[in-house]
């Protein structure tokens, strides 16, 4: 199994055109069909209560290692109502033939107990139809309230063990939580886990905020505000949720800021009458340094994973279109040749694509290229998508969906990198500008 | 809310006389190129009528001199109106010395979030230059892009972008006489 969906996820990368289905019976292959991938059947029954006061969390925990794989769109639960048999004892044989009646690919087994306030989480995969494990079994220990993030810790290693790839689950986004009308909407920042759980906010609406980015280790949010009227960047220590000022106070417009992967320096864009450039600044000394200077707009600036290249957007050509430069500035080359506007580029976190929102007759589509521009593949079409943002294992992007007219209103959404699984992201509240974090440790 | 609550039905008004309009060709430039003025009923202090406002006021300069002009789709040119519009500002600025300005540059929708920033930037500097170049000193020129986070309108309708396309000068600082 472990090859077989190593496979698939390999064909979805190689962004083959068509689909790639596989055989129910037999052997375990793959065929390329002009259809949508088969989901891989699995089965998560509740994981066992081992202590007194499990019971719910045990419940609990399954649901949400069964909503994580199943969200995917690579993998479909078989249904605890189909089941034969029932897990009562996490250390007994697993009746393979009673999963395997049922077609359950699949199995995922688990231990749950609770001393006091901490959690111990004990679980297992299993290969029904090789009668298998996926692996050895692992346990996670925490805290009774960090019970959902051992439930994401179970599924991205289930998900790594059976597709090769590193999880997403135990993540979470930031983003603009939006209320009110069109024309007087409040903004204020929030983050929530990456599936829409624990949402918490981290600011008031009482300024504008827009496009939050996390650092390399998660635990600083950049964000633009227009707290002292105009709009500046400001640096958020998520923990303690405490805010400053990171640009310079004097006057000049500054947004679209972006951590460099060694979290100690930041680039954005500066607005100084009436030009916008891009400039890179030194967290701890303060000091900055223009890495771009054209009388067109050079924004939205995104560093590649190993630090060295800056992807940004500019319209010096007469529209918007990509560009990539050093990371110290100087000459760029445009990447983007297609028909439209190109803009909000960013690097994917395996460094081989550049996710970006294109403007072409009216649609907006968020898409992805290689990073020298080629194999250009648009994943959405609708009035208004923008703002993409990389899962950190490079196989997933959250973007803004806004809808059309007087009650237009924004909703963030997903997308593989196929193209496939497009859903909107639950949230309270009208949501913009995601930005997705690193793997949590 | 009471302000922007006023600027919206100053702007309906005008959404009204654009579509009236809209047909002609070039109207961006025909002269309505900004006056926020007009409205019945739109008076910014409740219950002065238009006439009544004090001309060194800024609800006077809002509504009579006209504090907005408008731009075409990704344009930060100043049209014919718009030209007209900035050069009575700068008159009623060198007649009201006292007063300083925020000149606030705006986009539509059509257009990702970064990008309309720089481009309300664009807009509020064009209107700046203009009023710097007819006398007003650029140390009472503050400029501010909201991009398109502040709509007026919000039918997404070239009616609506229209209106939303714009830089608005701002009666910010100094003292009411």
């Amino acid at each position: 199994m472990r090859q077989f969906l190593a496979g698939l996820l390999i064909g979805a990368a190689a962004l083959l055109p068509a689909g790639v289905a596989m055989a129910q019976d037999g052997p375990l292959r793959i065929e390329i069909t002009d259809g949508v991938i088969e989901p891989l059947p699995f089965a998560v029954p509740d994981f066992v209560a081992e202590t007194g006061t499990a019971g719910e969390l045990s419940a609990q925990i399954a649901r949400v290692v069964a909503a994580d794989l199943a969200g995917t769109g690579l993998f479909r639960e078989v249904p605890a109502s189909a089941h034969i048999s029932r897990v009562t004892d996490f250390d007994a044989p697993v009746q393979y033939a009673d999963w395997k009646a049922i077609n359950a690919q699949a199995l995922i087994t688990g231990g749950v107990s609770v001393n006091g306030n901490r959690l111990t989480v004990r679980f297992s995969g299993y290969d029904v139809f090789s009668e298998d494990m996926l692996g050895e079994g692992l346990q996670f220990s925490g805290t009774t309230e960090g019970w959902r993030r051992m439930a994401h810790k179970v599924s991205d290693a289930i998900y790594s063990r059976i597709t090769g790839e590193s999880g997403y689950f135990d993540s979470r986004v930031v983003f603009v939580s939006e209320s009110g009308p069109k024309n007087d909407r409040r903004k204020r920042l929030a983050i929530m886990d990456y599936d829409g759980a624990n949402v918490q906010y981290l600011t008031n609406s009482s300024a504008i905020v827009l496009a939050p980015r996390f650092s390399p280790t998660g635990d600083q949010v950049l964000y633009t505000s227009y707290e002292s009227g105009f709009p500046q960047v400001h640096v958020l220590d998520v923990a303690r949720v405490q805010r400053r000022i990171l640009s310079p106070d004097d006057g000049i417009m500054s947004f679209a800021p972006r951590f460099a992967p060694d979290g100690k320096t930041v680039v954005f864009s500066q607005s100084r009458g009436g030009n916008t450039d891009i400039y890179r600044m030194d967290i701890a000394s303060g000091n900055l340094s223009r890495l771009t200077s054209a009388p067109s707009i050079e924004t939205a600036p995104s560093f590649s994973p190993d630090g060295s290249q800056i992807v940004f957007e500019s319209d010096r050509s007469g529209s918007q279109q990509l560009y990539v430069m050093a990371a110290t500035g100087g000459e760029a080359r445009r990447i983007s040749f297609g028909n439209g506007r190109y803009g909000t580029p960013v690097w994917s976190p395996r460094g081989d694509l550049v996710a970006f929102t294109k403007q072409n007759r009216g649609r907006f589509h968020i898409g992805v290229m290689r990073t020298d521009g080629s194999e250009e593949r648009l994943l959405t079409s609708s009035f208004l998508d923008e703002g993409p943002t990389w899962a950190p294992n490079g196989r997933v992007i959250m973007f803004t969906r806004e809808t059309q007219g007087a009650s237009g209103r924004a909703t963030l959404y997903s997308v593989d990198i196929s193209g496939r699984n497009l859903k909107p992201v639950r949230t309270p509240d009208g949501a913009s500008d995601p930005a997705w974090s690193p793997l949590q440790n | 809310m009471g302000i922007s609550g006023m600027k919206r039905a100053i702007c309906l008004v005008a959404a009204l006389a654009v579509s009236a309009c809209s047909n002609a060709t070039g109207w961006r430039d025909d002269g309505f190129g900004g006056s926020g003025s007009g409205g019945a009923g739109a008076s910014a202090d409740g219950g002065l009528g238009a006439g009544a406002l004090a001309p060194n006021s800024p609800a006077y300069f809002q509504q009579t001199v006209g504090d907005r002009v408008l731009f075409a789709v990704d344009q930060h040119e100043l049209g014919a109106g718009a030209q007209t519009t900035l050069a009575a500002q700068a008159g009623w600025l060198a007649a009201n010395p006292e007063y300083t300005i925020t000149i606030e540059g705006h986009a539509d929708e059509q257009g990702t979030r970064e990008y309309n920033l720089g481009l309300g930037a664009r807009r509020a500097n064009a209107a700046r230059e203009y009023l710097v170049a007819n006398g007003v000193s650029p140390t009472r020129i503050k400029t501010v892009s909201f991009g398109k986070e502040r709509p007026l309108e919000i039918c997404s309708a070239e009616a609506c972008y229209a209106q939303n396309r714009r830089a608005v000068t701002v009666i910010a600082g100094g003292f009411t006489s």
